[in-house]
C-alpha cells in the first residue's frame, strides 16, 4: 500500500497522513480537501462515486423561511385547548376508495433490497401507529411490509421488479414512478453485494448481479401513453385505488400539468435534495431543482388547471422536522413525504454505532454508503447477521415517536399562525431570509414587501 | 366443466363500455370456467386486463394498448392486430394474437405464454421476467431488451440490437439477426434447448423446424460493473 492509497476510505484512514492547517497554509475554496480527495479517488478508480443519502451541498431550503406568528392583526389558537387538525384525504379525484391519513406526513418509497426486511417492517409499524402510509419501492411488495402497513402505496417503476396484479389489488394506492428527486432521468441501482437469494427471487434475476434498473418505463413513453397506462391500472383495480404519479423536480410546472392531464389523482413531487439508496454522486448533487423552488411551480400549475386540492400534492426532499413540513404545507402541498429522515429515525447514523461505522471506514453522522450493504445498524443491508441486529418493533416505536413529534411541531406553528387545520397555512404566513428563497418560494424578504421576480412573467 | 363446454357470453362493445366488460370479467375470479366473445372492440385500450379466472375470451377485431395486461389464468385470443403492450406483465395463462403486435409485447411478463401469429414491433419481450413468447413472423429492434427470464422465439427475422443487456432469458431465432445488442451473443444449442424450443413451438402453434433455429443469450460480461467495459454502457 502506498501512502497515496492509504488515504482512501477502503484502506483505512491514517490520521498522520491527513493535512493539518498551520498559519500561512491556505486551503482553496474550489480545491478544498473534499475536491482533492475526489480527484485522487477518480484517478485511482476510474469510475464515478455511488452512494446513498441526499444532496450534501447547501441549497435554498425551508430553513430560509420563517413564519409570521399571530399578533395584534391576527389571533393565535390555544396550544393545548383548541384543535388544530392534521388529517388529509388523498385520491378524491377519481378513486372510489381514497386514502385517509391522520397526519400529513407519509413514508416515501424505499425498496426492499435497499432496506432490509426488518427495516421495511419497522417503517410499516411506525407509520401505522400514527395513521399514515408507507410505500413499496423498486423490488416489489414484501409480505412483512403489507402485514405491518395499514396503508400501503404500491410503486410501479420502470424495472417492474416483482410487479404482480395481486399486489396491485392488495395495495391501498398505486404510485407510477416517473422519476425521483435524487436522480430525475436516472434508473434504480442495486449493486450485486446486496442481491441476496430473496431479493434475487423477487426480482427474477440471478444472485449477485448489479441491478441497473431501467430509467424509462417499458411500455409507455410520454404523457399520452401515460394516460392510457393509468387507465389500464384503473381498469385492473376497478377504479378503486388512487393513482399517484411521482416526479423528480425539474420542469415542474409542465410535468405537473401533464400528470394531471394524464389522469393522476395525486402528484408526488420530490426535490433534488431527496434521498436515495444508491445513485451516482454527480446525479445527486447536480440534477433537479430544490423542493422549495418546485412547490410554488406545482401549485401554480394546479391552480391554473383548477385542480389545486382536487389533485393532491405530496412533496419531499430533505424534510427533517415539523417546521419543514409546515412550510411545505403553507406553500400549498397537501402532505409531505420522508425518506432519509425516516431511515435516521430508525437509528441510522446514531453515535451508539460509532465503532461499527469506523470499522467500515465511516463515522456516525457521515455514513452514506447504503449501497454497499455493510450497514452496521442493519437497515440498509441484506446480510442476515447485520439485519438481525435491527429490532423492527423498537424501530417502529422510534419512527412513530418521531412522526408524532413532527406533527406536534407542525401543529404548534399552525396554531401560532391562528390556523385550526395545518392545511390553512398559506404563503402569506411566511417571509424569507434570503433573496434566493424569496424568489423561489415567492414570499417577501423579511421586513420588506419585496418578492424578487414577482413582476416578471411566470 | 372445462371452458370448452361452457356457454358463450357475448359482449358487444358498441353497446357496453370497456369498464363494464372488465368488471364482468373480474367478477368471475374464483368462479366456474366460462367463454366470452367480444365484438366491436374498435381499437379500445385496456381490454380484458387483470383477468384472474380460467376463462376464454375471444375478441373479434383490433385492440388498442395493453390488451390482456397482467393476465392470470385466462386465455385471450385477439382476432386482429393489437397496440402497445399486449399482455404486459402477464403472470400466467395464454394470449394469442392472430395479427401483428405493436411495441413492447409481453413487456415484463412473469409467466404464461404470448403467441403473435403475425410480426411484433420494437422491444418485444422488454424486461421479460419468465413469460414465454412465440412470434411467427419477425420482430423489430431491441427484441428481448433487458430480458431477465423466459424464452423469446422468433420464427422470422430479428431487427437490430437483439437481446441488448439481456440477463438469463433464452432467445431463439430462425431467420436473420440484423445485429446483437450489448452483451448478447450466439450460444450453443444443446439438447435441453432443442427440447425447450420444440415444446414452445408446439404450444405456440408454430410449424417450424427446431434445427433451423439459433440460440442467443447473455455473455454475462456486464453483470457487474467493470471499468474496462465503460465503453459498452
Ligand atoms: C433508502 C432509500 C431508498 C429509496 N428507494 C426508492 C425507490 O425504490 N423508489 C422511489 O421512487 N424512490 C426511492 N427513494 C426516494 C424516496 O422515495 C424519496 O423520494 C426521498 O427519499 C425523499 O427525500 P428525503 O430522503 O430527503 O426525505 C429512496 C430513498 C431512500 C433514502
Amino acid at each position: 500500500m502506498t501512502e497515496f492509497d492509504a488515504l482512501s476510505k477502503e484502506d483505512g484512514f491514517r490520521p498522520e497522513l491527513a493535512g493539518r492547517w498551520r498559519p500561512g497554509l491556505r486551503e482553496s475554496a474550489l480545491f478544498d480537501r473534499n475536491a482533492i480527495h475526489e480527484i485522487h479517488r477518480m484517478a485511482r478508480e476510474g469510475i464515478y462515486d455511488i452512494r446513498g443519502f441526499g444532496a450534501k451541498r447547501r441549497v435554498p431550503h425551508f430553513d430560509d423561511l420563517l413564519f409570521l406568528g399571530a399578533s395584534v392583526s391576527r389571533y393565535p389558537l390555544e396550544g393545548y385547548r383548541e384543535k388544530c387538525a392534521t388529517d388529509v384525504t388523498l385520491g378524491t379525484r377519481f378513486a372510489k376508495e381514497p386514502i385517509q391519513l391522520e397526519i400529513p406526513i407519509t413514508i416515501a418509497g424505499m425498496s426492499f433490497g435497499a432496506l432490509s426486511a426488518p427495516a421495511k417492517e419497522a417503517l410499516g409499524r411506525g407509520a401505522s401507529a400514527v395513521g399514515t402510509s408507507t410505500t413499496t419501492g423498486d423490488g416489489g411488495m414484501l409480505p412483512e411490509e403489507r402485514d405491518h402497513s395499514d396503508k400501503l402505496v404500491y410503486q410501479i417503476l420502470p424495472s417492474r421488479y416483482g410487479m404482480n396484479p395481486d399486489d396491485l389489488r392488495r395495495a391501498d394506492a398505486i404510485e407510477v414512478v416517473v422519476g425521483q428527486g435524487a436522480k430525475p432521468g436516472g434508473g434504480g441501482m442495486l449493486l450485486g453485494q446486496k442481491i441476496s437469494d430473496r431479493v434475487a427471487e423477487m426480482r427474477d434475476l440471478p444472485k449477485g448481479v448489479d441491478q441497473r434498473s431501467a430509467c424509462r418505463h417499458p411500455d409507455w413513453t410520454g404523457p399520452d401513453d401515460l394516460e392510457i397506462k393509468i387507465g389500464e391500472l384503473r381498469e385492473i383495480t376497478d377504479w378503486r385505488k388512487p393513482v399517484y404519479v411521482k416526479i423528480g423536480a425539474t420542469r415542474t410546472y409542465f410535468d405537473v400539468a401533464l400528470a394531471v392531464k394524464a389522469g393522476a389523482d395525486v402528484i408526488v413531487l420530490d426535490g433534488m435534495e431527496g434521498g436515495t439508496a444508491a445513485s451516482q454522486d454527480v446525479f445527486i448533487e447536480h440534477v433537479g431543482i430544490p423542493i422549495l423552488a418546485a412547490i410554488p411551480e406545482a401549485v401554480r400549475s394546479l391552480q391554473e388547471l383548477g385542480m389545486h386540492r382536487e389533485v393532491q400534492l405530496i412533496v419531499s426532499g430533505g424534510i427533517r422536522s415539523g417546521a419543514d413540513a409546515a412550510k411545505a404545507l403553507a406553500l400549498g402541498a397537501d402532505a409531505v413525504s420522508i425518506g432519509v429522515a425516516a431511515v435516521i429515525a430508525l437509528g441510522d447514523n446514531a453515535p451508539e454505532f460509532e465503532q461499527g461505522y469506523e470499522e467500515i471506514g465511516s463515522s456516525a453522522g457521515f455514513y452514506d454508503d447504503w449501497h454497499e450493504g455493510r450497514d452496521p445498524v442493519g437497515i440498509s443491508t441484506q446480510d442476515e447477521e447485520l439485519a438481525s441486529r435491527f429490532d423492527p418493533e423498537l424501530g417502529g416505536r422510534r419512527l412513530a415517536n418521531y412522526l408524532r413529534a413532527m406533527t406536534l411541531e407542525a401543529q404548534t406553528l399552525a396554531r401560532a399562525c391562528g390556523k385550526s387545520h395545518v392545511h390553512n397555512l398559506e404563503p402569506e404566513d411566511m417571509v424569507a431570509l434570503t433573496f434566493e428563497a424569496a424568489a423561489m418560494a415567492k414570499v417577501p424578504v423579511a421586513g420588506t414587501s419585496w418578492v424578487p421576480g414577482a413582476d416578471s412573467p411566470g | 366443466m372445462s371452458p370448452a363446454e361452457a356457454t358463450i357470453e357475448s359482449v358487444d362493445l358498441a353497446e357496453v363500455d370497456v369498464r363494464e366488460l372488465n368488471q364482468r370479467l373480474h367478477d368471475l375470479a374464483g368462479g366456474e370456467p366460462s367463454r366470452w366473445r367480444v365484438t366491436n372492440p374498435g381499437g379500445a385500450h385496456a381490454l380484458a386486463v387483470g383477468l384472474d379466472a380460467e376463462v376464454e375470451v375471444e375478441i373479434d377485431g383490433h385492440v388498442g394498448y395493453y390488451c390482456a395486461g397482467m393476465n392470470k389464468l385466462a386465455t385471450v385470443r385477439v382476432h386482429g392486430n393489437c397496440g402497445t403492450g399486449v399482455a404486459e406483465n402477464i403472470m400466467s395463462g395464454t394470449v394469442i394474437v392472430d395479427g401483428d403486435s405493436s411495441q413492447s409485447a409481453a413487456a415484463t411478463g412473469r409467466g404464461g405464454l404470448l403467441v403473435v401469429k403475425g410480426s411484433a414491433s420494437a422491444r418485444c419481450g422488454i424486461s421479460m421476467k419468465g413469460v414465454d413468447i412465440v412470434v411467427h413472423g419477425s420482430v423489430g429492434h431491441a427484441g428481448g431488451f433487458m430480458a431477465q427470464r423466459g424464452a423469446l422465439v422468433i420464427c422470422g427475422d430479428a431487427g437490430p440490437d437483439l437481446g441488448d443487456s439481456i440477463y438469463e432469458a433464452h432467445i431463439y431465432v430462425r431467420g436473420e439477426v440484423a445485429s446483437l445488442g450489448a452483451d448478447c451473443i450466439e450460444k450453443e444449442m444443446r439438447e435441453e434447448h432443442r427440447s425447450e424450443l420444440a415444446a414452445l413451438l408446439e404450444r405456440g402453434e408454430a410449424d417450424a423446424d427446431v434445427a433451423e433455429f439459433r440460440r442467443y443469450g447473455s455473455a454475462r460480461e456486464l453483470y457487474n460493473f467493470k471499468v474496462d467495459n465503460a465503453g459498452a454502457y
